[in-house]
């Protein structure tokens, strides 16, 4: 048991500052300390904390930069979504049907990512980028044409508009091209979410500390030597991605069963939600999954509190954005702050020395 | 008579793709860095004539000029600012977000400013609708000022830019930095001012991209930029990023695609069949159509 708690010990602070997170906020909603719109913001910041911790997978542990996470969680929200709002009425068992909408937005994410990775991660670097972006994009748009209605015959399918679906009267449109679907149940909450976080992050640590994680770091750092030494490059590339948009469905999954609208818009599902994801993961530190978890907080509760200033609060934003890269990311800056630790007495002094100017994680 | 309509909108729009991916692509080529922020470039372009032409009712050149010149102001600020500092760092992804940052200033600036209502931008070109093939009983072939000016401003850009690159020792001294920057240092070129140079030739470029594309589609929003940003990019990754004459091919090339697939397929998915092309043409040809194979050395 000690052996196991050194080793992990990493692992289970980040697991603690999670548990300790809910635990301060949870008190703080019940005793009504927090705005209800702070509160309702707690279950989509469950989903960009998976969001940023699943885009890290293929950001920092397998080094590839990907700009279309938010289509899977498109595809992850859209197919539980319409899992839930097709068995209302058959799974009475609320956590059961969501157990198993979780499952299946798992599931169809990971399916996606695993097609889509094939092909693509052939490609490297911006090119690679762009061809996600471009996924991203296809997911959102078919799904905006995309209209599946159901009555006593079964499902029909069409890709022009309801009418053509051809239903008898009692037929209930459930995917309404552009409208999307409404009335999914609502599971969703902020309990929930936190458990998915834990699994996300049981999944995600014990993956990099697996063998399997160590051939995907191997590949980030070299491929060539990591294809010499028989480190199997296209599998191991898959299983990173896949897993990496499997989980990015969860999160999907999460955020359609807190709206009861879901549309896809560019707003929440196209590149602009793809690029905010690969800011936390950024921002967080490459390939660090606790500063994903906080970066993805700050940002997100950022906006909110910079509410009062109202207009000028994106623009705040936006500066702090560009000034915290600057900050933590330009040689010069690294630099100074190392002088800086340096100036401080012994205990600051030891710590530059180890770690030189590479605290900002791994490339 | 209407696919030959379709085919010079969508060379139209293909020449608005193909100046402003020609700023990404000189851009990528030199500083090895996407700029995401040009496509809010373009947006302030347009934004500094509405205000010129429009609001003050000044004369129409002037607001021109002034738009090339503070894009040009603001592409080297942009740089000098935000992506210098950032240039040696050890990810490539920390200025990605920077810029990523620099276009989310951008748009609030305009937001603020000219606030979120669609402007009617009016447009730049003052010439007369040209008829081809117009005889009676047949209405012909309709041809818009904007477009005759669109396409020929491209093309002059085009041939400008090749030139400049080619002819003159600024433009070789871009070439040399796009291909070994510590070497070009070596050489006695100043780095930092030919980096300068590719960026404000890249924001002057968008400024008229900018003027060409709101005289063609008239509503000017703080986002205007960034879709035809993003959608110029994926023109010079089309044509294969660092490439000049690919730029403007990959331009052109998606500029007709886009018009042919929204007449003829669906006008909702046309975006997708564009993102579409790209996948496949990157699938069979990993660097674009004239993009140059780069040996991986070990």
């Amino acid at each position: 048991m000690k052996e196991f708690m050194t080793r992990n010990k990493d692992n289970i602070i980040t697991y603690g500052i999670v548990i300790v997170a809910f635990v301060i906020m949870q008190s703080l909603i019940s005793a009504h300390a927090v705005s209800s719109l702070m509160t309702g913001l707690m279950v989509p910041l469950c989903a960009y904390v998976i969001l940023a911790v699943s885009l890290n997978v293929t950001v920092g542990i397998l080094g590839e930069l990907s700009l279309g996470h938010a289509g899977f969680m498109c595809v992850g929200a859209f197919t539980s979504a319409f899992f839930s709002k097709l068995t209302v009425n058959v799974i009475t068992i609320g956590w059961l049907r969501f157990t198993l909408a979780i499952l299946i937005g798992f599931v169809c994410a990971g399916l996606i990512g695993f097609l889509i990775g094939m092909p693509v991660l052939r490609l490297k670097g911006d090119y690679l980028a762009i061809v996600t972006l471009a996924f991203g994009e296809i997911i959102k748009n078919v799904i905006n044409v995309l209209y599946i209605g159901r009555d006593s015959n079964g499902l029909h399918f069409s890709t022009k508009d309801a009418l053509a679906l051809n239903m008898e009267e009692t037929g209930e449109i459930i995917v309404n091209g552009a409208q999307g679907i409404t009335g999914t149940p609502k599971n969703s909450n902020f309990a929930i979410g936190i458990v998915l976080i834990l699994i996300t992050l049981f999944i995600v640590l014990n993956l990099i500390k697996s063998r399997d994680g160590r051939a995907i770091m191997a590949i980030r750092d070299n491929v060539i030597a990591a294809e010499s030494v028989g480190v199997n490059i296209t599998k191991y590339k898959l299983l990173a991605f896949s897993i990496s948009a499997a989980l990015a469905g969860v999160a999907g999954v999460l955020y359609s069963h807190n709206i009861s609208s879901l549309m896809a818009t560019p707003k929440n599902f196209g590149y602009n939600m793809s690029i905010m994801i690969l800011v936390f993961v950024v921002l967080g530190g490459i390939g660090n999954i606790r500063g994903s978890i906080i970066s993805a907080v700050v940002l997100t509760l950022l906006p909110e509190m910079l509410r009062g200033l109202s207009n000028y609060r994106m623009l705040i934003y936006a500066i702090v954005l560009i000034a915290m890269m600057l900050f933590s990311w330009a040689p010069k800056a690294q630099d100074l702050r190392a002088r800086l630790t340096g100036m401080l007495p012994k205990f600051g002094k030891k710590k530059t020395i180890a770690e030189g100017g590479t605290d900002n994680g791994n490339e | 008579m209407s696919f030959l309509t379709y085919l010079i909108n969508g060379i139209s729009l293909g020449s608005v793709y193909a100046i402003i991916a020609l700023g990404y692509t000189m851009v990528y080529g030199i500083a090895k860095m996407l700029n995401f922020a040009h496509g809010d470039v373009i947006m302030i372009g347009c934004y500094v004539v509405f205000t010129v032409v429009s609001t003050l009712s000044l004369p129409t050149w002037l607001g021109m000029i002034l738009a090339i010149v503070l894009c040009t102001a603001l592409g080297i600020t942009i740089e000098a600012i935000a992506y210098r500092p950032l240039r040696q760092a050890k990810s490539s992804l920390a200025v990605l977000i920077t810029a990523i940052g620099v276009s989310y200033l951008l748009q609030n600036v305009a937001l603020l400013i000219f606030g979120a209502n669609t402007k009617s931008f009016s447009s730049v070109v003052n010439i007369e609708p040209i008829k081809l093939f117009a005889s009676t009983g047949n209405a012909g072939l309709t041809v818009t000022g904007e477009t005759v000016v669109t396409i020929s401003a491209c093309i002059v850009i085009m041939v400008l830019l090749t030139l400049f690159v080619n002819k003159t020792r600024a433009g070789q001294a871009m070439l040399a930095v796009s291909e070994d920057n510590g070497a070009a240092q070596l050489m006695g070129i100043n780095v930092n001012a030919t980096i300068s140079l590719t960026f404000a030739i890249g924001s002057a470029l968008a400024a008229v991209a900018g003027m060409l594309l709101c005289s063609s589609y008239p509503a000017l929003t703080p986002y205007t930029g960034s879709m035809p940003g993003i959608k110029a990019f994926v023109a010079a990754v089309f044509g294969g990023i660092g490439s000049i004459p690919g730029a403007f091919i990959g331009g052109i090339l998606l500029g007709i695609i886009e018009i042919l697939s929204k007449a003829y397929i669906s006008s909702q998915l046309s975006d997708a069949i564009v993102f579409l092309v790209l996948i496949i043409v990157l699938l069979l040809k990993p660097t674009g159509i004239l993009g140059r194979k780069i040996q991986e050395k070990v």
